[in-house]
């Protein structure tokens, strides 16, 4: 039966220096980077035969639907139930996304990816949650377009891949922006594109983004963000000459 | 100690609706997840979400939800919720597209609806094939709404460990864990919802979140919470196989023509539409299972004489398949490796989807004052089994008639904050931990949990047999003694998940025990629950919902009628 090796970047708590491990993993058919850990998980010990505790990491639906268990796997972000071991290689790197604080081992903070969606507003303000009849119709070719993006699993990959994301930096990210323009184009989220347009044009707005395109090429939906950033682009550029023009 | 407000516990869609309910009364709440809100499990389900809209010139109307609904669950739920459920659906639909869900719309902008299982009439709203990722997308943007505004409080990361209980009994707040700090600590509430989905992961092979395992639910069935139909687990006829879950692959695809076949004598036979004419593929979910189960396992025509059997979509068109099923297709893609609009997909039953939950009344109230349970924890609406888009509806429907009851249940009552209450629960939840966090021995806690679910899937599973059924539950109590030998190799007192998933795995072997037991008793076939020995239906003795209660021994059992005011039984035949 074929082996691999995993090699974990660790790390105790948030205030803690990061070490490496390595464990021996028999593969299964089919196997993927979760059911690798899961095996590690039952029988804790190193390569060199040292126990150690078991390895820490975030997931749920592990369908590649919830975005929990991104992490870098050989150098790249994506999600570990999605990466299957017959593809890796025979050695397998495992490390936490490292643009976000580590809370321990591969599981990390994302908390700074949801702040974002409340500084877009990224929701439709509607009338409250009772029979008030159907919304407004809405042309399915459109509709189509709004659903690539609302695909978003705020897992972190397009961030992580971003040179202009990052500790020092207030970019809000790709992510965020995305969800803009999905609100922004949404028959009952129209009415509010301004105020929306408004939180991107700040400081981490969209003018912070440097046009690497890193985030469509890690983005495990597709998702077509550079099309989003560049069309808030100009939206962010009339409502900047409007609002010259009103004031 | 003098916060008021509602404790939801559970972020899925049941959990959000019912926080959304409170929270527009002005009344704050705190939502408890274990993981983040977003990513809850309700983004597993696929193909869509039920209403009688009649928008495809088929006469589909209430009734024959109703109807649909009350068979498909082969007559072991009450009727009146029901009714409820079904009349409130279109509004339901309505609701989530005021909050921006993109459904997929016919050429005019309408709200699409396909077919699904156990129907005959095109009823089914859908988003692609990502249907429950969309509408909890919808909520989880609706409640940060409100946590923008202040009214919502989110503890992600945090697990549900127990409620507290006043010398009347009425549940005044909870004990939960900070899964970062393992921090115990109680938190008062004039009322708590309890939304924390299925069991599914005492099963482990499973179509579930990993975190879906019933701990919570369990939790408070331990506390003294009346547990129901805990023996009604639906196995999903079309799952891909993999040791670390069984993907879900949607009836959505047998709704949009998908056929199910495996080799007979060299030729492909299409063995559900030869033996159901009348629905063919799309016969309810239970029934298919079985069929699969049956031609698999007992005539052993599995492909490659494996556990499995054709899933087909190569005779439909490629644009239209990546239009209404693209997010199915590429995950079986993703994870397979082959493309199913080329080759037929390889597939087989798995565990799904918990009719049983925690009993409550026509007001969502558990048997615990105060303590509500609504979405798959509680047991109200799928009888015996749950027709397919039956859940991301009643999911939502569930969570805002909780919502709305405890918006009426708390007005004008004065909320419990005696300390001692608090203090007093904290302390035996401290106790437990620290008893778990000692225990020493050769057992693995990950490699118990799996010895559970092959116990579960072989003995309590798609067919059940009594003398499997009474070596289940020595095999169960075998496992609960050996659980206090299971040994710690993480001594951390920082984001500990060993510790927790310890915690975990006790309260499912208690839930386990119950399933077993409930299931050995009822000597009669009704929908998800089989016994060859018993193969029909008894509604002479059976048209029964079971009650169990939690004692240190064994489950104590009692029944209750099934309330049938709507329709009386009728044969259910699918041919």
């Amino acid at each position: 039966m074929r082996k691999v090796l995993i090699r974990i970047k660790r790390q105790k708590d948030p205030h803690s220096m990061p070490y490496w491990e390595e464990f021996e993993v028999r593969v299964t058919e089919g196997m993927n980077v979760i059911g690798a850990l899961k095996e590690i998980r039952k029988n804790p010990v190193t390569v060199d035969g040292k126990k150690t505790t078991p390895p820490v990491w975030d997931e749920s639906c592990l369908e590649e639907i919830c975005g929990a268990c991104t992490m870098l796997i050989n150098g790249r972000p994506r999600q570990a139930c999605a990466a299957l071991i017959d593809t890796l290689g025979d050695k397998i790197v495992l490390e936490p996304l490292s643009k976000f604080p580590v809370i321990r081992d591969l599981w990390v903070d994302r908390t700074k990816m949801f702040d974002a969606l409340k500084r877009v507003r990224a929701w439709v303000e509607n009338d409250g949650y009772f029979d008030l009849g159907p919304g407004p119709f809405f042309n399915e070719k459109e509709r189509k377009i709004a659903y690539a993006f609302s695909r978003c699993m705020t897992c972190g990959c397009c961030v992580e891949a971003c040179p202009q994301y990052n500790a020092r930096s207030p970019f809000i990210g790709a992510h965020a922006l995305g969800q803009v323009y999905l609100f922004n184009m949404l028959p009952l989220g129209k009415k509010d594109k301004d105020e929306r347009l408004d939180a991107i044009m700040g400081v981490g707005g969209i003018s912070e983004c440097g046009n690497a395109q890193n985030c469509v090429e890690v983005c495990p939906k597709n998702i077509p963000l550079t099309d989003a950033i560049a069309s808030l682009g100009w939206a962010t550029t009339v409502r900047a000459i409007k609002r010259l023009l009103t004031e | 100690m003098s916060e008021r407000g509602v404790i939801v516990v559970g972020g899925g869609i049941s959990g959000l609706m019912a926080a959304l309910k409170v929270v527009e009364k002005g009344i704050p709440v705190k939502i408890f997840s274990v993981v983040r809100v977003k990513r809850s499990h309700t983004v597993c389900a696929e193909g869509g979400i039920n209403a009688a809209l009649n928008t495809k010139g088929e006469g589909d109307s209430i009734d024959e939800h109703i109807r649909d609904t009350i068979v498909g669950g082969d007559f072991l739920a009450h009727q009146k919720p029901i009714v409820k459920l079904c009349n409130a659906a279109p509004s339901i639909i309505y609701m989530y597209d005021r909050m921006g869900v993109t459904f997929s719309r016919t050429p005019e902008g309408r709200i699409d609806l396909r077919l699904f299982g156990g129907v005959k009439k095109r009823r089914t709203a859908f988003a692609g094939a990502t249907t429950g990722q969309q509408l909890m997308y919808a909520l989880d943007e609706q409640i940060r709404k409100y946590e923008a505004l202040g009214l919502v409080t989110k503890h992600e990361f945090w697990s549900f460990q127990s409620v507290v209980r006043d010398g009347s009994g009425r549940g005044i707040g909870i004990i939960a864990m900070d899964m970062k700090t393992m921090e115990l600590r109680a938190f008062p509430a004039a009322a708590v919802i309890i939304c924390t989905g299925g069991y599914g992961h005492i099963y482990g092979r499973c179509t579930a979140s990993t975190h879906c395992n019933g701990s919570a639910a369990s939790s408070l069935y331990q506390q003294g919470a009346t547990f129901a139909n805990p023996e009604f687990v639906q196995f999903h006829p079309t799952t891909i196989p993999n040791i670390d879950k069984m993907r879900l692959i949607s009836e959505a695809v047998r709704g949009e023509g998908g056929r199910i076949w495996t080799y007979r004598n060299g030729k492909p036979w299409y063995f559900l539409e030869e033996w159901y004419p009348s629905y063919g593929n799309l016969v309810p979910r239970d029934i298919a299972a079985r069929a699969i189960y049956k031609v698999v396992r007992e005539m052993g025509l599995g492909i490659d004489g494996k556990d499995a059997v054709y899933l087909d979509v190569t005779h439909i068109d490629r644009k239209r398949l990546d239009e209404r099923l693209g997010g199915v297709l590429e995950k079986y893609e993703r994870f397979m490796g082959e493309d199913p609009r080329e080759v037929p997909m390889k597939v087989f039953p798995a565990a799904h989807y918990s009719m049983g939950g925690l009993w409550v009344d026509e007001n969502h109230m558990t048997t615990i004052e105060g303590v509500f349970a609504a979405g798959e924890c509680d047991y109200l609406y799928h009888g015996a089994n749950r027709l397919g888009a039956n859940s991301l509806l009643s999911a939502s429907f569930s969570g805002f008639e909780a919502g709305s009851r405890v918006v009426e249940y708390i007005k004008g009552k004065d909320q419990n904050t005696d300390k001692k209450w608090f203090d007093d629960e904290l302390k035996r939840q401290n106790e437990q931990f620290k008893l778990l966090a000692a225990a020493s021995g050769d057992e693995n806690v990950y490699a118990l949990h799996h010895e559970l679910n092959d116990v579960m899937c072989d003995k309590v599973g798609i067919v059940r047999k009594n003398d499997e059924l009474s070596s289940a539950i020595t095999k169960i109590l075998e496992l609960k003694e050996r659980f206090k030998k299971c040994g710690t190799s993480d001594g951390s007192r920082w984001g500990n998940q060993e510790l927790i998933f310890k915690k975990d795995l006790y309260n499912m072997l208690e839930l386990a025990h119950a399933i077993a037991a409930a299931a050995l008793l009822r000597n009669e076939s009704r929908g998800a629950h089989y016994k060859p020995e018993f193969p029909e239906r008894d509604d002479a003795n059976w048209a029964k919902i079971t009650k169990v209660r939690f004692a240190p021994d064994a489950p104590k059992f009692e029944y209750e009628d099934v309330e049938m005011s709507y329709m009386p039984p009728t044969k259910r035949d699918y041919r």
